[in-house]
């Protein structure tokens, strides 16, 4: 496609006099009614103040309009019509988007236009917001035995990165040290967000078993270190069964303890809280948003209740307080003078629009699937996770998983003695309509043919064994 | 037969709406936990026993500390309970669907085509995983290959970025670029300063500081433009760049635009336009022409996608050709047959969000653009304006209320208003009769902190509204000045048709009575559990 030739024309002033459907003030005798009452001749006129050299000569160059809502539709569900979407392969990628079932009650509720459509109206206009997001802090709570959540953040990656620069507030200190076996795109967000007060130090992990090395965290780790940060699952999918440890080290130095826990694993794993964290943050997105192509995302932190960490949070916190009438809940906005919206670059970063919407939607989730459907979500992930892991370390060549953890979801698995490489492997799984695992090979090159695979409760037994069918065939 | 209608106008105009926001008086969601009750269930994984990965089995592999002693405790609902309670929720909002939303100035608060909602939540968009190979999601990336050429050429940019989270987002990644350019050159720690004015989004300011840079913020001139000359005393050798608004939070188009933009080149510096104030100018002015290195674009303000309560927006970072190689990675590739995500880029600043942005909300503002091409976007910009002077026009009639700055000049797509006359009359200040406002269904907000426009309020019309929707918002706002003045209480102990009553304010800035969680709240008034 090249965006010149006829899919364009030069769309001159027209005197078409197209009436707009979202334009109610286009109709030409409305238009004149209004510029006759504040005396203008024409809107030319609005833009007198506006110089002529800075003024766009002609019109813009752009596509014809598809001016009706049913040409609109057609063509972009024409485009539309390129995808495959993951529902029509078996889907084996995770690596922090994840395909679960969607609750219709999570779509039934984020689709309705007053939660679509509203924006940051006072709690006397959006009192069902303030409330829905509230609770979702209070789920969120419960889930991670902490007593504050923010409004969410853009994203998972955005939760780290603040979570780490809080903790550089909060000691003082300008150091932090952070699990290697991190993903490179995280990573890469932590350098830029933290590039003007903070350095990074990578902590090496066991290769065998993907655990952090405490006796190179015990060696890096002074009394300039503000944060020690692991992820709990990791990217690479085990579980660091060794966070006391970890915690104990850090507090012992002083510093603060970041980890990032993916909140799908906490009806079965013990919350980070529980093991000496003292900032938890991650990625709602597991709890009802679909993936879209990575727009799904929302993040999370959450600390205990503590002023000091409460101030030093750059989002939006929603807190329930009394009305002037007895028993009415109302809520607002918690110590908001810590924001840049009350004092602009005084405020702890910034804070902006966000991925409220998910945050409301993960709410949902929570209540849907309460305490019981939590444990039962982990316990069948990790049901699903081992047996992957079990069958596709029976095929000649395939070793899964790499590492002698116990893993949650995702789990590393190396094709090394197959003679094939993973680009290899996922294309002729992909003919096979199965989306193979995450390509690590450029990411951990010290991995070798490695990829990162990941299952979920949408995956039955026989799910699983068509995707080792179709390894056998591939490798054999 | 009595005609019902007589009874809905005076004088031949509609009577004020007899308004009452929706009032559920909903529990905590926690309230209304039975223990036993299932909301949805989990598929379990069914088949021929596999004794090693059976959940008990399984649950084994972990040491015991951990394994989750007790199940988190979440409330306990069925379906319906669940659903009732969030769509009880959610009618106890004022969402741009349900009113005429003028009153919350600077965010364009326009009509999101339903359409495109529709659009967006198709199952090849909703159902793609980020990471499946590129011929399996052609479909998604032309689509934002397109709208980086249609956001090109309304920009006059050379090179977009669609994967900042949002519009602050998107100042966060220009600033970034900022440094990255300096860096680039050796002048990092030399340029440390950027300057931004005190009618430019607070973002502006915070994003630089968070960037690393010391912030000086410029005040505007007695008629209220930016002060060229305090420009010109601020500029230095260390000087990164200009991050600005144009029309400016006060609706005011700041004329020199392009000598601010001379001045900070002649000192070494960028210039990035936030252009979260464009949609009076689509059409009309763009930002390469003014001379600019770097813009963005909140999408979900003037490209339509619906706001949704705070996020997920978008936000687009537009850049000239040589600043191209640090926008963050990926970019959409097209190489006249398929499209790519382009890692290849070693100068880039990096990954922005885990992986490229909200993807659905640049469909939404695609197939909002195709609506209208080029004739219909400067409609947009063109009624919008008409919409806002014609706001202007009227409001100013109301006494007590005045428009500062910029006497008899003609203001942008919006304007910052001052109750301060009123304020002195009646001592009852703009933030409640906001609150009041809320009383007849409209909304209103006062404007971003500090208040150098006293008792301000700063009201947005875009195109999207009626005259007639127009008109009903003056009559609302003039109706409760003149309560104001006659009926000073019934403003200051507003609202009264609202889903809840006054709030006290005090224990959200209190450490030992706030609470962000029902379990801090149980426990801080005492009824800890268990």
């Amino acid at each position: 496609m090249t965006l010149t030739g006829e899919d364009y024309r030069k769309t001159a002033m027209s005197d078409k006099g197209i009436t707009y459907p979202y334009i109610p003030n286009s109709v030409p005798r409305v238009k004149e009614e209004m510029l006759e009452e504040i005396g203008a001749e024409s809107v030319e006129d609005l833009y007198e103040d506006m110089p002529e050299r800075l003024r766009l000569k002609g019109s813009m160059n752009l596509p014809q309009p598809l001016l009706s809502e049913y040409e609109l539709r057609r063509h972009v569900e024409g485009i539309l019509a390129k995808n495959e979407s993951a529902p029509e392969y078996l889907n084996f990628l995770g690596a922090g988007c994840y395909q679960h079932h969607v609750p219709a009650v999570c779509d039934e509720i984020n689709q309705r236009g007053e939660f679509l459509t509203a924006y940051a109206g006072e709690p006397y206009d959006d009192h069902g917001r303030f409330q829905a997001l509230f609770e979702y802090a209070s789920m969120m709570g419960e889930l991670l035995n902490m007593d504050v959540v923010n409004v969410p953040t853009y994203d998972g990656f955005q939760a780290v990165a603040t979570s780490l620069r809080m903790t550089c507030r909060l000691t003082g200190r300008r150091e932090v040290l952070i699990a290697e076996t991190i993903g490179a795109d995280l990573l890469s967000k932590i350098r830029d967000y933290c590039k003007p007060t903070i350095t990074i130090t990578l902590v090496g992990h066991d290769p065998d078993t993907g655990q952090l090395d405490l006796d190179d965290l015990e060696s890096k780790i002074s009394d300039q270190t503000a944060a020690v940060f692991f992820q709990n699952p990791s990217y690479l999918g085990l579980i660091e069964v060794r966070g006391q440890e970890i915690s104990q080290i850090t507090h012992d130095h002083g510093a603060v303890c970041v980890v990032e826990a993916d909140p799908m694993s906490l009806g079965v794993l013990t919350p980070p809280a529980d093991y000496g964290a003292d900032i938890v943050c991650g990625d709602i997105q597991p709890l009802g948003m679909h993936m879209q192509f990575g727009g799904g995302q929302a993040g999370y932190i959450a600390t205990r209740d503590e002023e000091a960490y409460v101030m030093e949070y750059p989002s939006r916190l929603f807190g329930i307080a009394p009305t002037s009438v007895p028993g009415e809940y109302g809520f607002g906005d918690v110590a908001y003078e810590r924001t840049s919206f009350a004092i602009r670059e005084e405020g702890k970063e910034w804070v902006g629009t966000a991925a409220a919407l998910w945050g409301i939607t993960a709410g949902v989730y929570l209540a849907l699937m309460g305490p019981q459907g939590m444990v039962e979500i982990g316990e069948g992930l990790m049901s699903r996770s081992r047996y992957a892991m079990l069958e596709m370390d029976k095929i000649g060549g395939v070793k899964a998983p790499v590492l002698r953890s116990p893993h949650f979801r995702e789990f590393v698995v190396d094709f090394g003695s197959t003679g094939k490489t993973v680009a290899e492997i996922n294309e002729a799984l992909m003919i096979r309509k199965i989306f193979g695992g995450k390509d690590l090979t450029e990411e951990r090159p010290e991995l070798g043919e490695c990829a990162l695979f990941c299952v979920s409760e949408v995956h039955t037994r026989e799910d699983i064994d068509q995707l080792t069918t179709a390894l056998k065939e591939i490798v054999d | 037969m009595e005609d019902i209608a007589r009874h809905r106008y005076t004088d031949g105009k509609p009577n004020l709406r007899r308004f009452h926001q929706a009032k559920w008086d909903e529990p905590i969601i926690f309230e209304l936990s039975c223990e036993g009750q299932r909301g949805i269930l989990v598929p379990e994984f069914e088949g021929e026993t596999q004794t090693e990965a059976d959940a008990e089995d399984v649950l084994a592999t972990l040491p015991d500390e951990m394994r989750r002693k007790e199940p988190p405790k979440l409330p306990e609902l069925s379906q319906p309970q669940v659903l009732r309670h969030y769509v009880r929720l959610s009618q106890e909002n004022l969402g741009a669907d349900l009113n005429v939303e003028i009153g919350q100035g600077t965010c364009t608060m326009k009509y999101s085509p339903k359409i495109n909602d529709q659009l967006a939540t198709h199952p090849d968009v909703v159902d793609l995983h980020p990471l499946q190979q590129e011929e399996t999601v052609q479909g998604i990336l032309e689509i934002m290959y397109r709208f980086e050429q249609i956001l090109k050429e309304i920009s006059g940019m050379d090179r977009f970025s669609l994967q900042p989270a949002a519009g602050s987002a998107a100042i966060y990644t220009n600033a970034s670029i900022i440094r990255a350019y300096h860096e680039s050159r050796g002048e990092a720690g030399q340029r440390d300063e950027m300057i931004t004015t005190i009618y430019s989004h607070p973002s502006n300011a915070a994003c630089a500081q968070t960037a690393g840079f010391k912030v000086i913020t410029l005040y505007p001139d007695e008629d209220g433009y930016p002060d060229l000359d305090a420009l010109k005393a601020a500029v230095s050798e260390r000087t990164a760049g200009l991050m600005i608004t144009n029309p400016e939070d006060t609706g005011i188009f700041n004329p020199e635009i392009d000598d601010f933009v001379q001045v900070v080149h002649d000192a070494g510096g960028l210039c990035a336009y936030d252009q979260a104030n464009a949609n009076g100018v689509l059409g009309i002015t763009r930002a390469r022409d003014a001379g600019f290195d770097l813009c963005h674009f909140n999408l979900h303000k003037t490209f339509s996608s619906p706001h949704g309560c705070g996020g997920p927006g978008a936000g687009a970072c537009g850049v000239r050709e040589d600043l191209a190689k640090f926008l963050p990675v990926p970019l959409v590739a097209f190489d006249g047959e398929a499209y790519h995500l382009d890692y290849d880029r070693p100068h880039s600043i990096g990954k922005m969000v885990p992986f490229y942005g909200y993807p659905p909300v640049v469909l939404r503002a695609y197939a909002w653009a195709m609506s209208l091409g080029a004739e219909g976007l400067r409609e947009v910009a063109e009624i919008a304006v008409l919409n806002n002077n014609y706001l202007l026009n009227k409001m100013l009639k109301i006494p007590g209320l005045s428009a500062p700055y910029a006497e008899g000049k003609r203001r942008v797509e919006q304007v910052r208003y001052s109750w301060e006359e009123l304020v002195e009359e009646t001592d009852v200040r703009s933030e409640e009769l906001g609150i009041r406002a809320a009383d007849f269904g409209i909304h209103y907000w006062t404007s971003h902190h500090p208040f150098i426009v006293p008792e301000p309020c700063t009201l947005e019309p875009t195109e999207t509204p009626s005259k007639d929707d127009l008109d009903e918002y003056v009559a609302v706002i003039s109706h409760v000045a003149q309560e104001a003045r006659t009926n000073p209480e019934v403003v200051r102990t507003a609202p009264h048709n609202s889903t809840v009553h006054k709030i006290d304010h005090d224990p959200l800035d209190d450490p030992s009575r706030w609470a962000m969680t029902w379990r801090a709240y149980r426990r801080k008034v005492g009824q800890e559990r268990d």
